[in-house]
């Protein structure tokens, strides 16, 4: 029992240490928050004006206006929590600079030291995005769309805890590829495209053709964004929501098995550079 | 007295010498490129990969409707393209440099540059040159010339010289604003995020101005004038233009902004106390 608090105190100080570290880039962070609200909001007002060519009530893909601005608001609130900004970057530079090696001999493990660190970053990051984002809600408040139900809204949070986990997970992955190449930023991007339209963040994804949005449901994509707007607003319901939950579930389960079996082989192929 | 063959850049004087200048610092950006060749592939599939995507999101709200405001699908795909293009050509020649300053700053490597009898403004936006970004607007001319036939247009020499002399002031723009950006790195050390924060603008850029009105549009066009910079070439050069002032106001945009970057950064560089020593 000691040896379990003992365990989480040590963490507890790394999310400590970590808060302080990340309050020094507040302004970086406010300053992100304000900008990322410029796309879309430039996105909102396209679909704005696309809805306005059309009879009143038409719907595009089953969606009416209220219901798209809610869920570009909703992507905006699921990317602020749970987006991987800096860890990415600073692994693969403790990678290459040979910081890690401390973490060979300290009794602590990397991914949760780091995942600590990813916590702390989005603590603070939340709450200077609060401002911002708050006043940019409020602002479109006549588009919200409030949950379709009491457990389409525990559901969703669910989901959204997922969503976090799973992008943190798979960006430490991604990281870790620095103990094979020099840079990793390529992949990162790579990767980062495919999450940004396959995830939804340009668009609902059942805009898409049938075929490609039931396909798209089966790669991790989706749960990396989209899912837990996708239960809030309804869009997945009953079966198919459990179903998403499941798979998210299981994607993030692999995510996992994945980060340690990399991380071990990194291990093994490490050599200290400039450690 | 006998003529030298080459030149000295330190002799030479005036555009001359800076150009002779220039042409070594590309040289070495080359030769930098071409020692990391995966990378070099890596990185043009990687704006390969975000071009597509800009115009698959495209794509899939025209499966939806058949016009935006008064455009149509190709007209948008070639606003898109031509937005690639004017974005690819700010990377080639300027981007890099101007993240690079807020790194200057911290490492005191700007006290260096200073130095030099070169003038510090040339050196701090084209000290390095990115090959891979030249290679990347050919996708983008691709995607014009094909959004291009689609539309059935029948430029002549007029439209071509236009757009080339419309898409150099929509680089001014993004040149100006971006250095803007970074000079406040003279004040906060930690400024990469201002770079970083860019990157959403040029999302403003590729698309259509007549989807936006009111405040938004006045903002993006007389504040920062991303709605000028893809979209006033685009219009020259598909023909649809409402009125000469359109092309006014790109030039008149285009000389402001490098003003006011050029009041900001000897602002910036006359306050400059050195970070480090």
């Amino acid at each position: 029992m000691i040896k379990f608090w003992n365990e989480w105190s040590k963490y507890g100080h790394v999310i400590n240490i970590g808060i302080q570290n990340t309050l020094a880039y507040r302004m970086n962070f406010l300053f992100r928050a304000v900008f990322t609200l410029i796309p879309l909001l430039a996105n909102i007002l396209l679909w704005k004006t696309i809805f306005s060519d059309k009879a009143e009530g038409d719907m595009i893909g089953a969606y009416n206006l209220s219901q798209m601005v809610s869920y570009y608001l909703l992507i905006l609130i699921v990317n602020s929590m749970t987006a991987v900004n800096e860890d990415d970057w600073q692994i693969a530079a403790d990678i290459r600079n040979g910081v890690i090696s401390q973490f060979l001999l300290k009794p602590m493990d990397y991914l949760a030291f780091r995942f600590s660190l990813f916590l702390a970053n989005r603590l603070i990051y939340i709450l200077v995005a609060t401002i911002p984002v708050g006043l940019f809600l409020l602002w479109q408040r006549n588009y919200w769309t409030a949950p379709v139900s009491m457990e389409a809204l525990m559901l969703s949070i669910l989901s959204l805890s997922l969503t976090g986990l799973l992008q943190f997970l798979i960006s430490f992955t991604m990281a870790l590829l620095a103990f094979w190449v020099l840079e990793v930023a390529t992949f990162i991007f790579i990767l980062y495209a495919f999450e940004y339209i396959a995830g939804g963040h340009l668009f609902p994804l059942d805009l898409l053709p049938t075929w490609l949005e039931t396909l798209l449901y089966w790669t991790p994509f989706p749960y990396l964004l989209s899912f837990p707007v996708l239960i809030y607003l309804g869009r997945v319901e009953g079966q198919a929501m459990w179903n998403g939950i499941i798979v998210q579930t299981v994607w993030l389960v692999i995510a996992f098995l994945t980060a340690r079996f990399v991380w071990n082989r990194g291990i093994r192929s490490y050599t200290a550079v400039g450690g | 007295m006998p003529k030298e063959t080459r030149i000295s850049p330190l002799i030479e004087t005036g555009w001359k010498r800076y150009l002779s200048i220039y042409g070594a610092l590309c040289q070495n950006s080359i030769m930098r490129d071409m020692q990391f060749k995966v990378n070099f592939v890596l990185w043009l599939i990687v704006e390969l990969l975000w071009f597509g995507l800009q115009i698959s999101f495209i794509s899939v709200i025209y499966s939806h409707t058949d016009h935006i405001g008064s455009w149509s699908r190709y007209e948008v795909i070639f606003l898109i393209g031509a937005a690639n293009f004017i974005q690819q050509l700010f990377h080639a020649v300027f981007l890099n440099n101007i993240t690079q300053l807020s790194e200057h700053i911290r490492t005191g490597r700007l006290d260096f540059m200073l130095l030099l009898p070169v003038n510090p403004r040339f050196l701090v936006s084209l000290r390095t040159m990115d090959l891979g970004s030249y290679v990347s607007t050919l996708a983008a001319i691709a995607v014009m010339v094909y959004a291009g036939i689609q539309l059935e247009l029948q430029p002549g020499i007029i439209h071509f010289v236009g757009f080339a002399m419309m898409s150099v002031c929509g680089v001014m723009i993004h040149y100006s604003l971006m250095l803007i950006l970074a000079s406040i790195s003279f004040w906060t050390i930690k400024a990469e995020g201002f770079a970083w924060g860019y990157y959403n603008l040029f999302n403003v850029a590729r698309l259509p101005d007549a989807a936006f009105k009111g405040g938004f549009k006045a903002f993006f066009t007389f504040a920062i004038p991303m709605l000028l910079v893809a979209n006033m070439p685009t219009k020259f050069f598909i023909q649809k233009l409402q009125s000469p002032m359109e092309i006014l106001s790109l030039i008149m945009m285009a000389g402001a902004c490098l003003l006011a970057s050029e009041i900001m950064w000897r602002f910036a560089i006359k306050h400059y106390t050195s970070a480090s020593s």
